[in-house]
């Protein structure tokens, strides 16, 4: 699984793009979107989500279940 | 007031190594009074005379630091810094509102090439305006590389301009190298609390080493960091100003606690701010209804902590991409899309002769109300009474009462007249707030005042003010309002001493919440 912004939720503050181990995340038409392929849900990189952890708004950076749970390699 | 504030220096205070002066200035309780009615303001209220030389080049035209240059010099806000590291009670970052106007909103964020060019299309405009700052709509070291690359754009393209930036202290510590580097002289740290167990009612949660922490300890780790931050601002001769959040019920008595702690540690100027908690803004403290103080809670705050070290009362909890004078704010002439399309002429020439001409106008006024403090001489009286002002700027009675969005208020007594805040009134021409009468919301907000000064009013609002015990002046129109208010005062002290007037007491004042419901014509 990756994570997702939900983004009528997204306030474009862009906490999460720098805290992104991956750099998975960027701002596209106002908000900021997560690539799926490159997320890792942080796996190996840290405890907790970087970008569920600093963004100010809650439920707003969720798990999408089209995609399976990463493995750590 | 400012005539009472005298820090002990003289030429030979030119010098002093500027660590010795900071920490005079730390030391120096209340700026040359100690206890007794006679509380001076210093600092923001500081003339030229009252303060060390250097210390007075610093703060002499930055409108934030200098209750006295405010009503001349402009600043402007470049909101390049969105994100944030910790969360407030107090804010709600999914608020937008273009209408408006406090801390933590913004229209447009920009980038730091953007920002630079709005800086020189503002600068270019409005000649007045001397000051930078970096305040959000974020925290500016919570995005270090934007924030600096700004300062380094603008440092290059504008040198005269001076630069700033305002920040909750997190990652303070990690950057007081680059802030002193880049010339940054003007740092202020959001410190609500110094103990954690408070701290957890405002803050829910930081986030610190890749890891969101909450409670007691993450306001622990916070109050650490943000006075190691002040102290290593201080020890490198950076001017430090605090802000407060006044939380009644919450932080407000421990803000006693706090002022001594920033005293401490060298801070030169302390903000105490009315707590903003409008339900519709969304904010947690907006949604569990916790109220505001009122304007003589904030007052007797401000008042108490004065004894310690300067207060700053002329604060307008501005957005982070205000520009103009504080009290007004230019931002919609200067969208992105309109900067983009201006041809600048950056011109460092005419905007010092557009400064010196600012400077000379300053002078006056300060003779001016010198002049007239002395008439007040030899007398005495317990009375103290607050008036409200209608100004545009330039330390001048030169509003319309029906035009005034905000009103100045002065504390008279007989040794002076003092800037002690200012209130709020959006445009009482353009219908008040909400169900209720325009003239009622103005009558609100300056209920604790005996007079108004304006440049005009009408006669039906004249009536009705005086129908509720505040007389409008408007006698003193165009001239300068320390000079005009101190005059006023002593006929009205005649006037008590004849038995004319009967002096009374008069109530307390709200202070307005709500977004601003029009903006400048």
């Amino acid at each position: 699984m990756a994570y997702r912004i939900v983004g009528s939720q997204c306030t474009s503050c862009s906490a999460c793009e720098a805290e992104c181990p991956n750099q998975a995340i960027s701002e596209r038409g106002g908000t900021f979107v997560i690539e799926p392929a490159k997320c890792t849900e942080c796996i190996g990189h840290f405890d907790t989500p970087q970008c569920v952890a600093v963004c100010p708004v809650d439920d707003t950076c969720v798990i999408d279940r089209n995609y399976p749970r990463h493995q750590a390699p | 007031m400012d005539s009472t504030g005298h820090l002990e220096t003289d030429a030979s205070g030119a010098g002093v190594a500027m660590d010795a002066i900071m920490r005079q200035v730390a030391e120096h309780k209340g700026c040359g009074t100690h206890g007794g009615a006679g509380k001076a303001s210093c600092g923001s209220g500081a003339g030229e005379n009252d303060l060390p030389a250097e210390i007075w080049e610093k703060v002499k035209n930055h409108p934030c630091y200098s209750e006295e240059a405010h009503h001349h010099y402009a600043r402007m806000h470049v909101a390049v810094a969105p994100a944030c590291n910790i969360q407030c009670n107090y804010c709600n970052r999914k608020y937008d509102c273009a209408n408006e106007s406090r801390p933590g909103v913004v229209s447009e964020k920009l980038t730091p090439e953007q920002a630079a060019k709005k800086v020189l299309a503002v600068a270019s405009t409005i000649p007045q305006m001397t000051v930078l700052g970096i305040a959000g709509p974020g925290d500016p070291l919570a995005n270090p590389a934007k924030t600096f690359k700004t300062f380094e754009l603008i440092s290059k393209s504008a040198p005269d301009i001076k630069l700033c930036l305002s920040t909750n202290g997190l990652a303070l510590p990690d950057h007081v190298d680059t802030i002193a580097r880049y010339n940054v002289d003007h740092v202020t740290i959001t410190i609500n609390m110094v103990d954690p167990e408070i701290g957890a009612k405002i803050y829910p949660w930081i986030f610190w080493n890749h890891k969101r922490i909450e409670g007691v300890e993450a306001a622990r780790i916070l109050t650490e960091r943000q006075l190691r931050g002040l102290e290593m601002l201080t020890e490198r001769g950076i001017l430090c100003k605090v802000n407060s959040v006044m939380i009644p019920g919450v932080n407000d008595k421990h803000l006693v606690e706090v002022n001594r702690a920033v005293k401490s540690r060298g801070a030169f100027l302390h903000n105490i701010m009315p707590l903003i908690s409008a339900p519709e803004h969304g904010t947690v403290f907006g949604l569990n209804g916790q109220r505001g103080p009122t304007a003589r809670e904030l007052k007797a705050l401000q008042d108490e902590c004065e004894g310690e070290m300067n207060m700053m009362r002329h604060c307008r909890q501005c957005r982070a991409d205000a520009v103009g004078l504080l009290g007004e704010d230019r931002s919609e002439e200067f969208t992105t899309d309109k900067v983009m399309a201006m041809e600048v002429n950056y011109d460092l020439e005419s905007r010092k002769a557009y400064q010196d001409a600012v400077e000379s106008g300053r002078q006056a006024k300060v003779a001016a109300k010198r002049e007239e403090l002395e008439t007040l001489a030899g007398e005495s009286s317990d009375i103290r009474i607050l008036v409200a002002v209608a100004t545009k700027g330039s330390g001048l009675i030169n509003e319309h009462f029906g035009h005034a969005k905000e009103f100045q208020i002065y504390e008279l007594s007989t040794s002076g007249a003092k800037f002690v805040g200012h209130r709020r009134v959006d445009l009482y021409c353009q219908g008040g707030f909400g169900d209720e009468d325009a003239l009622e919301t103005v009558i609100r907000a300056i209920n604790d005042c005996h007079a108004v000064f304006v440049a005009r009013i009408g006669g039906c609002p004249k009536s009705d003010l005086a129908k509720a015990g505040i007389a409008a002046v408007d006698e003193f129109a165009h001239e300068f309002i320390e000079k005009s208010a101190i005059a006023w005062f002593r006929a009205y002290l005649e006037k008590v001493k004849s038995g004319e007037v009967a002096h009374q007491a008069r109530g307390d004042a709200a202070i307005r919440q709500g977004a601003l419901l029009a903006t400048a014509e």
